[in-house]
């Protein structure tokens, strides 16, 4: 039973990182973003191209994977500041239908361009043996891999750092406060076309995180993108929306739901996740830790 | 002395419902001006369409001898005109110190910062970590005053001071206003209780339906002329 | 003179005579078709067919409902199903099933709202999409009807092939009717006034005595009802039933492109927007990923730069009304 716990706390490190873009964008500009899953699968093709780029010059290690994922950093800050200033900006408003049609366009372009571009098949990011090995807990008797340790641990400071940035920085209030009154803000001197745009750029150097770190720890093929979602959007409504740590909680809560659904029956891991999610819905709509508002 | 603002021939529309019916209106600078006016005279659209939260034709009004219709709200505060909001609109997000702070995101240079504002009002003080929305009507008055300050204004608008307050805490807010004048701030209030205007500012304007239909200086204007002019008659 | 409310206008009398004419001409094809190319056509029509009862439904909730759903092929999955088990299980006429599976949907709409609801805006579009995803898992996982391989309809084995495609297009062709029916009926009425009350704005009506939720709940009812008739309409062409095929996402895809290109909120549009459609499919479907990719471009800049889509931009333009659900006053 520990292992099934420790296995979902791992996985819901994975489901925070998913998770954390999607809470940032809809908490600054309540925008839903339904291709952040498929964001995250192209960033790992895009690491996956980078990788093979590397090879050329030599043989990869451990570390290879990391110096992709830095140089993909600038790139995703830049793509989410340009994708949300020219084309997700104009789609903002009360009516939430053209952010959703434009996402969900988004999302069809993307999973096809991959499919173009890399075929099919599943891939994964050479690592080197890192995703093979495990340290001991002690005094357990259980072992933990090495990389779904690492990526919990990124997922905890990504979640502090998220935090930190919104209760204690200029810029954080700048989001805070454009989300509440976007009239007045501007008022201010704020404009909300830059500050809605930094927050997308955040959330894709999130999100090209996640990607590195999901190519990683298992194959990913184009069309894995809408699953990805659910889950990054399960995390947050059980989390609720007040808070980064919350995310991190309803993440951590689906990946325990999930190992436990998968434990019970292999066929019935990913409905059972859906099922509870569904279950804290109908029982607390507005997740465990709520806006105040 | 030259007018700090100039208001000529301003229309404002809200779609194509028309609010504004030219507005003739000069700001000298140093004085404390009332606009005065039923509800629905035009008073807070006046306030929106300097400060760009409602359009206008460009050239209709110029502040500091420079046209500014048509320039976004974030253009025209740098150029140093704060907006008190009717309503308060406090950010709910945020504690009373981070309201503050947002004032002061134009990072205009002058006399206010948190210090002065918290000698002003010693409550906010108390409060300062507290959520902007949890404190009083009055005491988030006073948030929203100094939140307009932060950003260190030529021309301070304030607009429905005393909606929704109690008496005592009105002349607790407009007591503060002496502190706020003394360097030379230029203040537009809007206010509906005309007793209070004439007796807080130099000048009154009154607009009736979307136009002006007074204008003198406070001392001069008798009861009779205020509310004819107010009401139209 | 008294004012008068005027409901019709000489463009849409003249539309009603025509799509009358054409549903007569159309039913008359089986006798007259040729041989190949004729039957070919009556299953495009029959997948063309449901392309738009899934769309036009999806258009009900949306535009009029002001619910987006990312969901709604649940709905059309559960009613194939219903209809399948109710004709390989229970003997029922495949034909007579559809109805009754559509019913069947209608009826599951209504604990889905219960979950569903809870959510608003955006989520509430995520939000049926998983619960679209249980739909799926859960089918895909009972073995009674294939599991996640699926299962084929035995109950239209016994009938010739030339029979049962005339009566698959005639069924088409009435749910067709009926569905273009259903919601033009239902939005001229009063209810139809109040669903556009809801959408511009809920305090707003409810402050007015409209009862919010209930019309919520019956726009998605409605809706689930249309969906569910459109995939056991489908599954009785299609003859093979899969989770993944029943339960896909990309029903709801492409209701949403056609709405959008056509219109959303305007009865026309997903008849204009079913149109383009089917000729994109026509022509360009062969190119595979990029013609889907194309549809999605396509999608992005309508949404974007025809705030109105296609049909509603026409209509600002030349002043066309075809299905008027508006009344004009008259001095």
């Amino acid at each position: 039973m520990i292992e099934t716990l420790v296995q979902g706390v791992l996985l819901g490190g994975l489901y925070c990182l998913f998770a954390l873009g999607q809470s940032l964008m809809f908490g600054v500009m309540r925008l839903t973003n339904t291709a952040q899953g498929d964001f995250v699968i192209l960033g790992s093709f895009a690491a996956i191209a980078g990788m093979s780029g590397l090879a050329a010059m030599g043989p990869a290690n451990a570390a290879t994977p990391f110096i992709v994922m830095l140089a993909l950093l600038p790139l995703a800050f830049g793509f989410g500041y340009a994708l949300q200033r020219y084309v997700l900006n104009g789609t903002l408003g009360k009516d939430p239908l053209p952010s959703l049609v434009v996402t969900f366009g988004l999302s069809i372009v993307i999973q096809n361009l991959l499919l173009e571009v890399f075929s099919a098949d599943p891939r994964s990011i050479e690592t080197a043996g890192l995703n093979t090995e495990s340290l001991a807990l002690p005094g357990g008797g259980i072992s933990i891999g090495v990389l779904p340790l690492l990526v919990f641990v990124v997922a905890v400071v990504a979640t502090a750092s998220l935090q930190w940035l919104f209760n204690s920085t200029r810029l954080g209030r700048a989001f805070r406060a454009v989300s509440d009154d976007k009239e007045i803000a501007e008022l201010m001197g704020l404009n909300s076309n830059k500050v809605y745009a930094l927050a997308t750029a955040i959330a894709f150097v999130l999100i090209a995180v996640a990607g590195v770190l999901q190519a990683m720890r298992t194959t990913v093929s184009p069309s894995d993108g809408p699953l990805l979602l659910l889950f990054a959007f399960e995390a947050v409504i059980i989390g609720g929306m007040g808070s980064f740590w919350g995310t991190l909680v309803g993440a951590l809560l689906l990946g325990i739901t999930q190992q436990i659904g998968f434990r019970l029956d292999p066929g019935w891991g990913i409905w059972f996740g859906h099922i509870v999610f569904l279950a804290v819905l109908v029982v607390r709509p507005q997740g465990l830790y709520p806006k105040t508002r | 002395m030259s007018a700090l603002l100039k208001a000529s021939n301003l229309t404002a529309y809200y779609g194509d419902a028309q609010a504004l019916f030219g507005i003739d209106f000069d700001l000298r600078e140093g004085e404390t001006t009332a606009i005065i006016g039923a509800n629905g005279a035009g008073k807070s659209t006046f306030m929106k369409a300097v400060t760009g939260l409602v359009k206008t034709k460009p050239g209709q009004i110029v502040f500091k001898g420079e046209p500014i219709g048509g320039l976004p709200p974030g253009e025209i505060v740098k150029r140093g005109i704060a907006l008190v909001p009717e309503g308060r609109r406090l950010f709910a997000s945020l504690s009373v110190e981070e309201n503050l702070l947002m004032g002061a995101f134009a990072k205009r240079p002058g006399p206010w910062s948190l210090q002065r504002l918290y000698t002003l009002f010693p409550i906010l003080n108390e409060k300062r970590r507290q959520p902007g929305t949890s404190l009083s009507g009055g005491q988030q008055q006073m948030v929203a005053i100094g939140r307009a300050l932060m950003s260190n204004p030529t021309l301070l608008l304030c607009d429905e001071l005393s909606l929704g307050l109690a008496p005592i805490v009105i002349k607790e807010i407009y007591d503060a206003l002496p502190a706020i004048c003394a360097e030379g701030m230029t203040v537009v209030i809007v206010e509906q209780d005309v007793v209070l205007a004439q007796r807080v500012s130099r000048r009154i304007c009154c607009f009736q339906e979307g136009r002006v239909s007074l204008q003198g200086a406070s001392g001069e204007l008798t009861r009779e002329q205020i509310s004819q002019a107010y009401f139209g008659l | 003179m008294t004012p008068q409310v005027i409901r019709n206008n000489r463009s849409s009398r003249a539309a009603l005579v025509a799509g009358v004419l054409l549903v007569l001409v159309a039913a008359t094809l089986p006798f007259w078709a040729p041989e190949g190319s004729g039957s070919s056509w009556m299953r495009e029509f029959v997948e063309i067919a449901c392309y738009f009862i899934f769309a036009m439904m999806w258009n009900l909730l949306a535009g009029y409902g002001g619910m987006v759903s990312i969901g709604q092929q649940a709905f059309f999955g559960f009613g194939g199903y219903v209809m399948l088990m109710l004709g390989n299980f229970a003997g029922v006429n495949p034909f007579l099933a559809v109805p009754l599976a559509a019913a069947a949907a209608g009826l599951i709409a209504v604990p889905v709202s219960y979950v569903a609801f809870r959510l608003q805006g955006g989520y509430f579009a995520i939000g049926t999409w998983v619960i679209a995803e249980v739909f799926r898992l859960s089918f895909a996982n009972v073995s009674a009807v294939g599991g996640g391989s699926g299962t084929s309809l035995t109950a239209l084995r016994g009938i010739d092939k030339a029979t049962r495609e005339n009566a698959t297009f005639w069924m088409a062709l009435v749910c067709v009717v009926a569905s273009i029916a259903l919601v033009y009926t239902f939005l001229r009425s009063k209810r139809g006034l109040a669903l556009l009350a809801i959408r511009d704005n809920e305090v707003a009506a409810e402050s007015q005595g409209i009862d919010v939720r209930g019309m919520k709940l019956a726009v998605y009812v409605v809706a689930g009802f249309g969906a569910g008739l459109a995939g056991a309409l489908y599954f009785v062409g299609n003859l093979r039933i899969s989770p993944d095929a029943a339960f896909s996402v990309n029903w709801t895809a492409f209701a949403i492109f056609m709405v959008v290109i056509g219109g959303i909120g305007r009865i026309e549009g997903p008849i204009v927007g079913a149109l383009i459609f089917w000729a994109l499919n026509k022509f360009f479907s062969d190119y595979g990923t990029w013609y889907l990719l194309g549809l999605g471009l396509l999608a992005i800049v309508v949404t974007i730069y025809f705030k109105q889509g296609l049909w509603g931009w026409a209509q600002q333009r030349f002043g066309l009304s075809l299905f008027p659900t508006q009344r004009t006053l008259k001095l």
